[in-house]
């Protein structure tokens, strides 16, 4: 069994279906009081604190440790090392499914990255434990770091991203350059940054036998699961996981991480439930980050402005020992029209730990340098940038030809650009101020985000007492899972959504996929709506299929649920509630099961994508180059929006994170040691609220009867697309300085 | 973790005699020291809490009209304290463009100046740094050092000063009133912090075990209340340390500058007077070349220590630019964003 959300409160139902209503968060009360319960905030009895110790060199060896001192602390109860952590079942780098990435966790000597785990101590209490960690007082036996992208051996890597190929072609890209009347070619730096999650990863982890019961934040409970099956030689179902609330997880959290591991394999080593949670800077390295990029970008176009060859070009860096390669180049495949494209990557492995997935993997970065360099070529066309767009807006899929599942794209333009006051911005740049002699500018660009979908699965329950149940292993990250999917639960089961509980966040519920590739609401929504349609037929069949019922006879088709009741569609007079049903067929309670997953034949045929249009204006001080974005407008045609309130707080939020990556994030490297420099929230800059302007997100109406049922496209990452170029965009209007190494600082407009 | 002894002295002559134990270290608000000793920087064997001593706490006003600020005073209650600020009001602005509100309501007067540099060297204890561990080589030289300073560096150390507080009393001629061993004595703040020399390891003309009790601020100063700005500039709109910031005060008699206050943070190891801009203002007439020429003697000694060579040019602009604003007058009320170069927040709609 499993906790649903302790004092769970819901907003009063309201009239009709819940879908599309602006519904609070009913997980809100318990947050803002505390009540909500994280990983860390458990402590089983018995409990023992672990802390990790880290390698300050970025290659070699460890080849002292002073266990004795840090067991001489009073309160230490073990300290684990590569000389006794436990082996495990599976070696840790081996590389079971390519979203398994290689573990490092003291199963030798070799140290790989700046921060790498390199020793656990384990107490009775956290200061015990902090100071035995300080006390190992390690010495390496250190080799050179490779930490910047000049410092590797080029190679094309087989694969990019989540499995696209790296190098794409389609048409001629060098005739289409050739021909062309105008060319742009650019390069675009865009440093490492690092997921920072409110809430660093955290384990606590407790041994029955070869059971284990885990709090642990997942974006992944079933493969989280599985990959914990295999690395400790036990079966997934023995292992629970608890992870109702994750305080962000935009990637890291999606597979079980090096130190959440060493916790749990703390735990078995001495019999007894472990806490082990990451320190702000621990939580550079181990845990994923995005790797920096340099992409280079060349684009032809006629006179009439449409292009004529676009190449999309990007070289970036995974770990000396796994393979993760940030797809930045994909943001080119499928947004403009033009006869050529290609998309292409190389990498060079440097001394880090291991990049993964950071909220719009390959898009953020992608989209930048290309929106970018479209304003380039706008510029060099003397076309409107807006206008520019429209010229080369792609009707089709360019690469495929394939048509879109939905494409409300020049709607989002038309709304976003009225919206924010477009018309009449002036061509050339530097032409704007404001009455205390700011420079003003503005700049757009074209967000995207495919609408992918995975395998989720839902169990419904409606009881005797005409309530509902819903249980799938869905993932609150922060975005609103609980109340999203509790909303899609009651519509499909006909019952107000204070009548429905709904259970998710365990890893003993059905698997509901990952929360990630802004998929979640598509898949575990879907998996959800299957499931109580499953259960609603069922009733329907006990009802229709008796004499004694009201709708004896109407046939499955012929009832719809609304209020707990079924009612006859040709004859609303005659329904029967729930309660009735069941009673009477002497049912205790009915289930259903539903699956989701995109149907092939759709998925093969149509290109899905969620599409935006986002509008800046910054303004730079003309001397002294301290730039301020002051207005933010953007417009998505995102498919079905279940709840408008969390859908606008989840683009918001992309709008700031792309705010972020245009002016402000960026982790500081030293090139000698590759120990990232600014390795807290001091100093690693996001935009604070004094950065954040006034935003709107507008919804754009758009239906799509192919990506699902539902018409659920994703909303969780595709703000951050266009509005990081739009910024960057405005910067260069405001200013006629046209940066192409981010973030964007005031030391670039100074000229 | 770092065993230590707590000890709590409940007047400044306990505090003074506690103080100069070796190992001790001052604790008041512990926004700073705190976090050195969290990350294994700053490793005292024992924590003299002056937090509570009675006395330190109170803005005074003074016979002959200067004011004496307490050393426990707190950041946001001098910077909100209607008469210091309208007599001052460019250390309102100053404390109030600093940290967060959070750390401004609990950082004192004597912990701001005393707060250690932001170099990451510094903090990074794998790296070596001359101010943690004297002769070990500064790796900030050859490192990510675009922050650093650009005026009185040495090649042992090329840190600056972070304080934000420090700059306009450096301006305003500021006096530190400290208590030792051997009694009470007074330092000018311009003389409080040393450049780093071959010593960046000593930071003030502190002894050990030296408390500052109080910080003085004359008439005189009071009498630039009509023309004073702090501007900083920094990379984000708030909750940033300076890139350059400025502190300029004037004082304007029939056209002309009477007498002017020129003080630079963020770009040496100490809040940086610059005495001859001062004297070249005095009887000029406020305006650009004015203001140009007196930007470009304070600069004049610059040079980069790195990859920082922007920073002496927007020094130059940030002065200008802060003498322009204090020439056009103090504001009414102190501007929405204290020090930022925007002064108010954009509006979608107006
Ligand atoms: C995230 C962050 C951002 C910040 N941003 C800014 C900023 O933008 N601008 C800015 O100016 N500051 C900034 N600060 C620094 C902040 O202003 C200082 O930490 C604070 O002023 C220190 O005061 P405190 O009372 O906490 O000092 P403590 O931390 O208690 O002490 C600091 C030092 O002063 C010594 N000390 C304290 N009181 C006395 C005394 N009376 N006599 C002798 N020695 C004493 C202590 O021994 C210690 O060495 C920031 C700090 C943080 C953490
Ligand atoms: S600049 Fe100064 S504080 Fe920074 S590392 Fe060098 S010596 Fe240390």
């Amino acid at each position: 069994m499993t906790d649903p959300m302790p004092g769970l409160t819901g907003p009063r139902a309201r009239h009709g279906s819940t879908l599309g209503q602006p519904l609070t968060r009913r997980d809100g009360v318990l947050k803002v009081t505390g009540a909500a319960r994280y990983a860390a905030d458990n402590h089983p009895p018995g409990m023992l604190y672990a802390v990790l110790a880290v390698s300050r060199v970025a290659r070699g060896r460890v080849t002292f440790l002073d266990v004795e001192a840090a067991r001489a602390v009073p309160g230490v109860v073990e300290v684990m090392t590569h000389a006794n952590a436990p082996r495990l079942a599976t070696d840790p780098d081996e590389k079971t499914n390519p979203f398994a990435f290689r573990l490092n966790v003291l199963q030798s000597d070799r140290v790989r990255f700046p921060n790498q785990p390199i020793a656990v101590v384990i107490a009775e209490t956290l200061e015990a434990a902090t100071e035995g960690a300080e006390r190992l007082a390690p010495r390496f036996d250190e080799e050179p770091a490779r930490a910047a992208l000049d410092d590797g051996e080029v190679f094309t890597p087989a694969v990019v991203g989540a499995g696209s190929p790296a190098d794409v072609a389609h048409g001629e890209v060098e005739a289409g350059l050739g021909a062309a009347s105008h060319r742009v070619e650019a390069t675009y730096d865009t440093p490492a940054q690092y997921h920072n999650t409110m809430e660093t990863h955290a384990v606590v982890a407790a041994w029955d036998g070869n059971r284990l019961s885990l709090d642990l934040p997942s974006q992944a409970l079933a493969m989280t699961q599985m990959r914990l099956g295999q690395l400790l030689g036990i079966m997934p179902g023995d292992i629970h996981i608890r992870s109702p609330f994750l305080g962000g997880g935009f990637g890291s959290k999606a597979g079980v991480s090096g130190p959440q591991l060493l916790g749990i394999m703390a735990a078995r080593l001495l019999g007894r439930p472990v806490k082990l949670v990451l320190s702000r800077e621990q939580a550079f390295g181990p845990v994923g980050h995005r790797a920096p990029t340099r992409q280079t970008l060349r684009l032809g176009a006629d006179g009439e402005g449409r292009l004529t060859a676009l190449h999309h070009h990007t070289r970036t860096a995974t770990s000396s020992f796994d393979d993760f390669y940030e797809a930045a180049s994909g943001a080119s495949h499928s947004l403009y029209a033009s006869p050529a494209i290609r998309t292409s990557h190389d990498a060079v492995r440097l001394d880090t730990g291991t990049p993964t997935f950071m909220r719009a993997p390959g898009e953020a970065p992608g989209s930048l340098a290309l929106e970018c360099a479209m304003d380039e070529m706008a510029e060099a066309c003397g076309m409107d940038p807006l206008a520019f767009r429209l010229a080369n807006y792609a009707e089709v899929e360019p690469m495929t030809g394939r048509p879109f599942s939905s494409k409300a794209l020049r709607e989002c333009y038309e709304q976003g650009a009225a919206r924010f006051g477009w018309a009449g911005r002036p061509l050339a740049p530097r032409q704007m101020r404001d009455e205390a002699g700011l420079l003003v500018g503005w700049g757009m660009g074209t967000a995207t985000f495919p609408a992918l979908m995975f395998q989720g699965q839902a169990r419904a329950v409606i009881r005797a007492d005409g309530t509902g149940l819903m249980e799938t292993g869905a993932h609150d990250m922060g975005q609103g899972a609980w109340t999203a999917l509790a909303q899609v639960a009651a519509d499909g089961l006909g019952l107000p959504i204070d009548a429905v509980e709904f259970r998710a966040g365990s890893s003993d519920l059905p698997d509901a996929g990952i929360a990630g590739g802004s998929a979640h609401m598509a898949t575990a929504g879907m998996a959800v709506h299957e499931a109580a349609a499953a259960a609603i037929a069922r009733l329907a069949d006990l009802a229709t299929g008796d004499e004694r019922s009201p709708l004896f006879g109407a046939g499955n088709a012929g009832v719809v649920a609304r209020d707990g009741r079924l009612v006859r569609r040709d004859d609303e007079s005659r329904h029967e509630s729930y309660a009735d049903i069941l009673a009477r067929a002497g049912v205790a309670e009915i289930e259903g099961r539903g699956r989701a997953a995109r149907d092939p034949a759709a998925g093969a045929d149509y290109a899905m994508h969620a599409h935006g249009a986002v509008f800046a204006e910054v303004k730079v001080d003309p001397e002294l180059g301290q730039i301020r974005a002051t207005r933010l407008v953007g417009a998505f045609a995102v498919g079905r929006v279940i709840n408008p309130r969390l859908v606008q707080s989840q683009l918001y939020g992309g709008m700031i994170w792309g705010l972020s990556f245009a002016l402000h994030e960026k982790a500081v490297v030293d090139r000698r040691s590759g120990r990232v420099m600014n390795a807290n929230l001091g100093e690693y800059h996001v935009p604070v609220n004094a950065d954040v302007p006034p935003m709107e997100a507008i919804l754009v109406e758009e239906h799509d009867p192919y990506v699902n049922a539902l018409g659920i496209k994703g909303v969780g990452e595709i703000g951050i697309t266009g509005s990081a170029g739009a910024i960057a965009n405005a910067v260069r209007h405001a200013t006629g300085t046209r940066v192409r190494s981010f973030p964007i600082g005031l030391a670039d407009l100074l000229a | 973790m770092n065993r230590f002894d707590y000890v709590r002295p409940s007047s400044v002559s306990e505090a003074v005699a506690a103080g100069a134990e070796p190992g001790s270290a001052f604790l008041a608000a512990g926004t700073n020291l705190l976090d050195l000793m969290k990350g294994g920087i700053a490793r005292p064997t024992r924590l003299v809490d002056v937090g509570r001593i009675p006395g330190l706490d109170a803005i005074e006003t003074l016979p002959d009209g200067g004011v004496r600020i307490g050393a426990l005073v707190r950041n946001a209650d001098l910077a909100y304290h209607q008469e210091f600020a309208r007599r001052f009001p460019m250390v309102a602005e100053a404390l109030l463009s600093g940290a967060s509100a959070q750390l401004r309501n609990a950082a004192t007067t004597g912990g701001n100046l005393l707060q250690r540099t932001r170099c990451p060297y510094f903090y990074d204890t794998a790296s070596a740094c001359n101010k943690r561990e004297p002769g070990a080589g500064c790796d900030a030289l050859a490192g990510e050092n675009r922050q650093h300073a650009v005026l009185g560096w040495s090649e042992a150390c090329i840190a600056t000063n972070p304080s934000d507080f420090a700059v306009p009393l450096a301006a305003l001629d500021a006096v530190v009133e400290i208590e030792g061993r051997g009694g009470r004595r007074e330092v000018p703040l311009t003389d409080f912090h040393r450049l780093p020399g071959d010593t960046p390891q000593i930071e003030t003309v502190l002894a050990p075990g030296e408390l500052i009790v109080a910080v003085r601020l004359s008439a005189d100063a009071a009498a630039f209340a009509g023309h004073a700005r702090y501007l900083k500039v920094r990379e984000r709109t708030s909750y940033a340390f300076a890139v350059v910031s400025a502190a300029a005060a004037l004082r304007i008699a029939d056209g002309r500058i009477e007498a002017a206050r020129l003080a630079l943070g963020g770009v040496a190891l100490k809040p940086w007077r610059a005495r001859e801009a001062e004297a070249a203002l005095a009887g000029a007439s406020p305006g650009f070349e004015s203001f140009q020429e007196a930007a470009a003697l304070a600069l004049a000694e610059a040079r980069p220590s790195g990859d920082n060579a922007y920073k002496i040019e927007l020094a130059r602009r940030v002065i200008a630019r802060a003498l322009t604003l204090a020439a056009a007058g103090t504001p009414e009320r102190l501007p929405a964003l204290p020090g930022s170069p925007f002064a108010s927040g954009g509006s979608l709609h107006d």
